[in-house]
């Protein structure tokens, strides 16, 4: 096997897959937006609702597109450049795979063209049905695809046989390993928080140009969710820091830049951690505090990364960094949940207040950023193996040479520097543009008719009053 | 009674790879379309697939995918082997399949630009399928259930020409899609396109499946010709007579698009040019079965452990068919003449 196939194909998998977590990450937590938008304008009749979900739709579709091709490339990038991981892995986590295509990936695609196209095929409550199943359909795929990255990282239900392929034992350990619930509760929330944060900077930026009842309205839902899933984020991000001391103990080493395995471990606020060195050029810590964070309590003993064989530890800096990066910017979510639920609750409201309006602009990518960081604490804490404890990442590989993959891997840098960055565009342009209440492409469903006997049943219909 | 799990499985996978070809078949067809029609066409010609495509790409995913969870040995083997192909394929289809939005947010250069993408990427997503087509049917070099052939293994004059014919195939289902989704001006040129691409098609089918042939013995043989045992050509027409209805349901299909476009019948060429394709496919199969690595690996030897094809052929079995169903009722809910004013948003 080739050494450079092996690095260029990991560099080629980490970007294609960092590009790619961008679009679920977000859409995820937009289908589930849209659904709601799109119930509360059928239950309130609101226009302001629809108007948030015509112009929050488009956006919708620019990003699920992205996220449907990006994703492609994923399912043969396996076979091309890790072969020997698909024949090695594929008895145990294929099905979880074609169960991930067969409930998930036909259900979001055959609704999404309903969704986007059907507005004047099907009546309201035919598209709010495809709308809502495009978004179970994000979820039942980020159902499988942890399921099956929870399975990479502590594999359980499976025995090994005498020619080195696996075999699973028990489907439910498989497809429900134990590190399973707090990862799945831990990406959708991410999901969540990073589609409120755009939805919070989009009206906010609005809302510093003009004052635009709509976006007061999707600025408030926005706040709603960093208010109450920042914290919640908190909690099961904790959760599953303590499930990675358990399984994974050299990961959670290099996370915490801890070398020497010992109780009243300190921790490290700032580090430079050194892999030849075995220990951290510099360190900024406060004492005994690490185990207390990682273990639960000061005198816990928690293992360094000296206790393991060179061969077997994780990179330290990447993921010491990626951590901090991580958990920092949840902590600035928290807060600016809780000045903008001050703001709502004490004040006249989140729109008056200027710097939290730009706070909240700052804040539009940090979702992102959080994403891929803890992806790159998951997996690059994973490493040296690609199914933790099975197979070395240097033994997955496919036979093909360092020609072929630097060559793709360009292609992929350049094809995806392009779409990335119009997709981007066209997505800022949109947000710059905002919703039009006037609806300008004029898609608008049959309103059903009302009940009969309805006290207003002669009255007009009503634009909605907050709207200018 | 026992299932035979490896032999439903690639039933399974023959299946979503035939949907695969022909649903999306015709979109890249469309796509490959676009040079020849006017700007305000084109976006008719968006229209007609724009709320489909999706779905149409989902079935390539259950090919690969299922590939890797039904045949993970076929899988470990032939991406390796067809690596830049398939690579290839997955830029064009990005480039294109970003371009339904894109298109519509674009502003003049923008616009000009994600058309030329989506022409772009479906001739050169098509183009690769062709290569990886043909890269298969030459036969992948495995020894120890790895692949040990070069790069450029799958570049031949025979996979070239199974690029060109599929270039040609898919323009026929795009073409027959548009006569039987359109109308006025883009429906007339539309005719125009099927009857070209039809005459292609037959004469570039006829082309490859000669050349198949030739490409290995093997096939030859399945069909009744011999030309490697015995002095000269022979023929045992006890093989070849009931493998007949293949290139006889072709025959029909390009029968069909002539009377269905004679008569302006304007869904029929559509269900020509699939018998058309099934045909090609059929006889292919006939040539390599039961190859899932040609000519190294049977599907049985690829297979996935039993108690995987079980799990999976329960939710195969439970899903597939709603799957199905409401593809069908996608379809129904999108019928009839594209107007020019479909768009949505």
């Amino acid at each position: 096997m080739d050494f450079d196939a092996l690095i260029l194909s990991r560099l080629q998998f980490a970007f294609t897959i960092a590009f790619h977590i961008i679009f679920p990450s977000f859409t995820i937590g937009l289908a589930s937006f849209l659904a709601v938008l799109e119930g509360l304008w059928l239950f309130t009749r609101k226009d302001a609702f629809k108007t948030l979900y015509l112009f929050w739709v488009k956006i919708f579709a620019i990003s699920f597109g992205m996220g449907v091709v990006s994703g492609v490339v994923l399912s043969y990038q396996l076979g091309t450049n890790w072969s020997a991981f698909s024949a090695v892995a594929a008895p145990v986590i294929g099905p979880l795979f074609a169960f991930e295509v067969l409930t998930a990936f036909f259900l979001e695609a055959s609704f999404l063209g309903v969704m986007l196209f059907g507005w004047r095929k099907v009546g309201p409550g035919l598209h709010f049905a495809s709308t809502t199943l495009v978004a179970i359909g994000t979820l039942i795929s980020a159902f499988w695809i942890i399921s099956a990255n929870s399975w990479m990282q502590h594999p359980t239900g499976f025995t090994t046989l005498p020619d080195g392929s696996l075999r699973a034992v028990s489907w439910m350990q498989v497809i429900f390993s134990p590190t399973f619930p707090e990862r799945f509760a831990h990406m959708v929330l991410a999901a969540y928080l990073t589609t409120a944060l755009v939805v919070g900077a989009a009206s906010a930026w609005r809302l510093l140009r003009r004052d635009e009842p709509v976006s007061r309205i999707a600025l408030r839902m926005a706040i709603g969710m960093f208010a109450v899933v920042a914290p919640l984020q908190l909690i099961v991000g904790d959760l599953s820091g303590k499930e990675v001391l358990r399984v994974q103990p050299a990961k959670l080493a290099a996370i915490e830049a801890f070398w020497e395995t010992r109780a009243e471990q300190p921790f490290h606020i700032l580090a430079w951690p050194d892999r030849a060195l075995e220990g951290n050029r510099f360190e900024l810590s406060v004492p005994k505090v690490g185990s207390l964070i990682t273990a639960g309590s000061i005198g816990a003993e928690v293992k360094g990364l000296n206790d393991f064989a060179p061969r077997d530890r994780p990179p330290v800096f990447i993921v010491f960094w990626a951590f901090r990066v991580m958990v920092g910017l949840g902590v600035l979510m928290i807060l600016l949940g809780g000045w903008g639920a001050w703001l709502m609750w004490r004040t006249r409201g989140p729109e008056h207040s200027r710097p939290f309006l730009w706070a909240a602009v700052a804040m539009g990518p940090a979702g992102f950023v959080a994403v891929i960081a803890g992806w790159i604490v998951a997996e690059v804490g994973r490493q040296p193996f690609t199914i933790y404890g099975v197979l070395r990442t240097a033994d997955a590989v496919s036979p093909v040479g360092a020609g072929q993959v630097s060559a793709s891997l360009l292609a992929f840098l350049v094809v995806y520097g392009v779409v990335f960055s119009v997709g981007g565009l066209y997505i800022l342009r949109l947000i710059a543009e905002g919703p039009s209440p006037d609806e300008p492409e004029g898609a608008d469903p049959p309103l059903p008719d009302r009940p009969p006997g309805y006290a207003l049943g002669a009255a007009p219909r009503a634009k909605d009053e907050a709207l200018p | 009674m026992t299932l035979d799990l490896p032999l439903i499985w690639a039933g399974v996978i023959a299946v979503a790879v035939l949907m695969y070809v022909l649903l999306d078949g015709f979109d890249l067809g469309v796509g490959m379309l676009f040079p020849f029609a006017t700007p305000k066409e084109r976006d008719v010609m968006m229209d007609s697939v724009a709320p489909v495509w999706d779905g149409n790409e989902t079935w390539l995913v259950l090919g690969g995918g299922g590939l890797f969870a039904a045949f993970p040995l076929a899988y470990a083997t032939l991406m390796p082997a067809l690596y830049i192909p398939i690579l290839l394929m997955l830029m064009g289809l990005i480039l294109r399949g970003v371009a339904f939005e894109f298109r519509l947010r674009g502003r003049r250069r923008g616009k000009a630009f994600w058309t030329a993408a989506f022409a772009g990427g479906s001739l050169i997503a098509t183009v690769a399928q062709g290569l990886v087509l043909g890269g298969f049917i030459q036969g992948v070099a495995v020894r120890d259930g790895e692949f040990v052939g070069g790069p450029l293994d799958w570049l031949t004059p025979y996979s070239l020409l199974v690029a060109i014919g599929l270039i040609a195939g898919y323009v026929l289902l795009g073409a027959a899609w548009l006569v039987w989704r359109t109308e006025g001006e883009l429906q007339t040129k539309s005719h125009r396109w099927t009857a070209l691409a039809a005459a292609a098609t037959a004469f570039l089918l006829g082309a490859a499946s000669l050349a198949t042939l030739f490409v290995h013995g093997r096939i030859a043989e399945r069909w009744g010709f011999n030309y490697i045992n015995a002095d000269g050509l022979s023929l045992q027409v006890e093989r070849l007579a009931p493998l007949l209805p293949i290139p006889l349901l072709g025959l029909l299909g390009l029968a069909l698009v002539a009377t269905g476009l004679r008569r302006r019948r304007d869904a029929r060429p559509f269900v020509g040019a699939f018998m058309v394709f099934l045909s090609g496919y059929l006889g292919l199969a006939v040539g390599f079965f039961p190859h899932i690595v040609p000519y190294d690996l049977t599907f049985r030897q690829a297979a996935n452990a039993d108690n995987a094809l079980g799990l999976m052929l329960v939710g195969v079995a439970l899903l597939l068919p709603v799957i199905l169903g409401y593809t069908v009722w996608v379809y129904w809910l999108f019928r009839g003449k594209v107007s020019a004013d479909a768009g949505y948003h």
